[in-house]
């Protein structure tokens, strides 16, 4: 980073989405992977967080209501715009009626040289809350404590790829006492002594202030792992992201603190149930991390617009009608296909057809591919592939996230639900499929 | 029920073809004022003898408007046709069937295509609203999915492969470079085409169709009434047409080496014709060579040699100009030019030509002396979903 902006950098890596993820695509991601045990939880609502919404105005939420195929009757609510609603989020779900489920995610950018370009992270986590008797409870709320202050520490005009902050010092003398005071009170409703809790996660939007409550809190070694060197602060999407790495790492009956500086202060208690020991998550993170593969700075800089370059000379794709893709939400955000009884699987799906085939969780093999070095990507080349799915169904799809010497006939794909292309302000989401 | 075509019902009796370049100072209307007008020339006719026009554009505009404006028809009715890239194939399918069917005494197809206004390389389809699911891939790569399929379904390595396309493009180039109508006309070596970077799978722009703006135009009557008009007129022996269902994108049985449309395309040209032998019956064939593995494919699928065997019958030389089945002796797509509209009209000009020993001395054909029939083969979309079409003609009258 420094060679080529001047400064920034530092040690460790970061996470980067790709360029056809958004915040919803990746909350999508979380969703999925969170859902994919639970077919039986019936949740009431999706809550969405984050600082980088695709859209404005519309909901966010509603896009990944869709590709999860979430029933009509369930709410979708986006809770956006800053890094502490996501904290905020979670404790409404938590108090709403019946199972909810609580995604999250940042795409956070910052400008060349900038410390946050480098301690900055991309991600998504999601929570699904539900009782005992739906779901298999693997940690239950304990506690809150809650501290609200208005000072300004960080901040960010909407649509700018940057934030900007006061002198960190400033922020650390006001998020001290407030981190005290939630932290007292959580013990408080939990009937927890400081010395009981097991793991504390501390987040939020101020480093310097996080490391200066670990310490005035003799957190000492039960600090989790903040990712700071190999994820990178994911904004609104940490805090979730934290918890869930602290649930992948702890036993039955232990007590988890979560606390999130934004802001103010808030504390959430957990302590683990006997379910825990039993729980095998269907993507869990360490894995995730350590398969991260290297983008190029300059890559980094172009998938995020900073690095403006010579767009393909072919014409840029049309937006996609509403209307049409209304009718088709089933299979464009939920990739259901269709058969007869009995009958071949259609992708997409065909007229006539009674019978609904999802297809978001099928494994397939390439059958041939190709590399287009001519089509309008937001990234070229394309690759393309035509996959025949494991219990049916044929489709010439997009791959992404693809290291074109990796890709072979023969190769194993899983489909991921991503932006295609921007065109007149409508992000145009549809499904890829990626080696496995 | 049944396809029973109109075999020696129909004839062409004049015929006009632009050349194909692209014609920064010619427009929609120049073009088709030039193919009409040759074509009227050829047949000697006035437009006003003509009782009825089909319109061929893929993208040129919007209704026979299109047509009776710059030539200022008077009543005339004028049906735009619109067939992917087999467009002025089906132009002249519809007016040969209007006059067979006694509506009307002389009609015209016309085949154009401005494609060289767009300000991109490349053809580039007109946006009709959808919902943001589809291909985003071009027709060049969608192609190209052919090499891998046939390559390790015949045992044939793929540098051999390579080989065999760039032979095919050759070979195509060698006969538009005698060819003062085609858009490219300088001849291109085995190694100088094998040579050009990848853009498409394994394929490079010298696997690609030219594409080009220009127009053709074809008359035709009553065969009875042929002899009105020329000496030597062409008689219709099939049309064939067939839209797939697209079920090749979705079927896990189909597998890019050939394209089923065509081959059930073709069968029934061959029936409506009566030709069991494509390859000893027919003196030459004008293909839809958009790139190179789809003449590859062609070849095969038109029956003019066996399953798997293609490749070696293009390198051993029998589709050259003076093989024993000239393909594509006016330089094909590749190297006449791609005005979508007018290609298949185009083709038709070729048999016109070399059938009636006009075609220029260094590219007329040999295999015209002793047999009297052309085939020619349009095709629109891609390997899994496409139109095609197929016609023979001949110059003689069966029994």
């Amino acid at each position: 980073m420094a060679a080529i902006s001047g400064g920034g950098g530092g040690r460790g890596t970061r996470t980067v989405a790709g360029y056809d993820e958004d915040t919803t695509t990746m909350g999508v991601e979380a969703a999925r992977a969170a859902l994919r045990p639970l077919a039986d939880v019936k949740a009431q609502a999706l809550w969405f967080s984050t600082v980088a919404p695709a859209y404005a105005d519309k909901t966010n939420a509603t896009t990944i209501h869709a590709a999860l195929r979430l029933p009509t009757s369930t709410g979708a609510f986006d809770v956006n715009g800053s890094v502490r609603s996501a904290i905020g989020a979670l404790r409404a779900a938590l108090a709403a009626p019946g199972p909810q489920v609580v995604v999250s995610a940042d795409l956070r950018t910052g400008l060349p040289g900038g410390a946050d370009e480098a301690t900055f992270g991309d991600g998504a986590a999601a929570l699904v809350i539900a009782d005992a008797d739906t779901a298999p409870v693997l940690a239950e709320v304990i506690g809150w404590g809650c501290a609200t202050e208005e000072f300004l520490d960080r901040w960010r005009t909407p649509g700018e790829d940057r934030s900007r902050t006061w002198e960190e010092r400033f922020g650390e003398t006001r998020y001290l006492p407030l981190g005290v005071a939630a932290w007292e009170q959580a013990l408080a409703a939990a009937g927890q002594r400081s010395d009981q809790i097991d793991h504390i996660i501390i987040t939020g939007t101020s480093t310097r202030a996080n490391a200066a409550l670990a310490k005035k809190l003799a957190v000492g070694e039960r600090r989790i792992d903040d990712l700071g060197a190999t994820v990178g602060n994911t904004g609104a999407a940490h805090p979730a992201l934290l918890l869930t790495a602290a649930l992948e790492a702890a036993s039955p009956g232990q007590v988890i603190a979560l606390i999130v500086l934004a802001d103010g202060a808030d504390v959430m208690l957990v302590r683990t149930t006997d379910a825990i020991a039993a729980w095998a998550p269907s993507r869990p993170l360490a894995p995730q991390v350590a398969a991260g593969g290297e983008i190029a700075y300059g890559t980094y800089l172009r998938w995020r617009g900073l690095l403006p370059v010579e767009p393909p000379r072919r014409p840029e794709p049309a937006r996609p009608s509403a209307s049409a893709a209304g009718r088709s939400a089933e299979w464009k955000f939920g990739f259901v296909g269709s058969s007869s009884e009995g009958g071949p699987v259609h992708l997409p799906p065909q007229p006539g057809d009674e019978v609904a085939v999802p297809m978001a969780d099928a494994r397939g093999t390439i059958v041939t591919f190709t590399v287009d070095r001519l089509a309008y990507s937001p990234s070229p080349p394309v690759v393309f592939a035509v996959v025949d799915f494991d219990g049916g169904g044929r489709l010439p799809v997009e791959l992404t996230d693809v290291d074109i010497d990796q890709v072979r006939v023969g190769g194993r794909v899983e489909p991921t639900f991503r932006k295609l292309f921007t065109a007149d302000g409508i992000h145009n989401y549809f499904w890829k499929a990626r080696m496995t | 029920m049944g396809s029973h075509g109109i075999k020696d019902r129909v004839a062409i009796v004049g015929m006009g073809c632009t050349r194909f370049a692209e014609h920064w100072d010619k427009g929609l209307d120049d073009l088709l004022l030039e193919a009409t007008g040759e074509a009227f020339a050829d047949a000697g006719v006035h437009q006003d003898d003509v009782d009825a026009y089909w319109l061929g554009t893929a993208q040129g505009g919007m209704s026979g408007m299109l047509l009776s404006k710059p030539l200022q028809l008077e009543g005339k009715p004028v049906s735009r046709v619109e067939n992917m890239c087999a467009t002025g194939s089906d132009a002249l399918r519809q007016a040969a069937y209007a006059v067979a069917s006694g509506a009307y005494d002389l009609a015209m197809a016309v085949g154009v295509e401005k494609v060289k206004d767009s300000g991109y390389q490349g053809l580039n389809a007109f946006p009709v609203p959808n919902d943001g699911t589809g291909r985003t891939l071009t027709a060049a790569a969608m192609f190209s999915m052919v090499l891998p399929a046939y390559a390790s379904r015949y045992g044939v390595d793929a540098h051999e492969l390579k080989a065999v396309l760039a032979r095919i493009a050759s070979k195509n180039h060698y006969n538009g470079a005698r060819n003062p109508r085609a858009q490219f006309r300088r001849e291109m070596s085995v190694e100088q085409i094998l040579a050009m970077p990848e853009v498409a799978g394994g394929l490079s722009v010298f696997d690609c169709a030219g594409v080009a703006d220009g127009a053709a135009a074809a008359i035709v009557c009553r065969a009875e009434d042929a002899h009105r008009y020329t000496d030597k007129p062409l008689y219709v022996k099939a049309l064939s047409f067939v839209a797939g269902n697209g079920s090749g994108l979705t079927d896990p049985a189909y597998d890019y080496t050939t394209f089923p449309e065509i081959v059930a395309c073709a069968r029934d040209a061959y029936a409506q014709a009566g030709i069991t032998n494509p390859r000893t019956e027919l003196a030459m064939a004008e293909v839809h060579d958009c790139f190179t593995p789809t003449e590859l494919v062609l070849m095969e699928d038109l029956g003019f040699c066996e399953r798997g065997t293609a490749w070696q019958e293009i390198q051993a030389g029998a589709f050259d100009l003076t093989g024993d089945l000239p393909v594509n002796p006016d330089g094909g797509l590749k190297s006449f030019g791609h005005p979508v509209g007018a290609s298949g009209l185009r083709m038709m000009f070729e048999a016109w030509l070399q059938l009636r020993h006009q075609a220029p001395a260094d590219r007329q054909i040999a295999t015209t002396t002793d047999r009297h029939l052309a085939l020619t083969h349009n095709l629109g979309g891609y390997p899994g979903e496409m139109v095609s079409f197929v016609s023979i003609l001949g110059t003689e009258l069966d029994g």
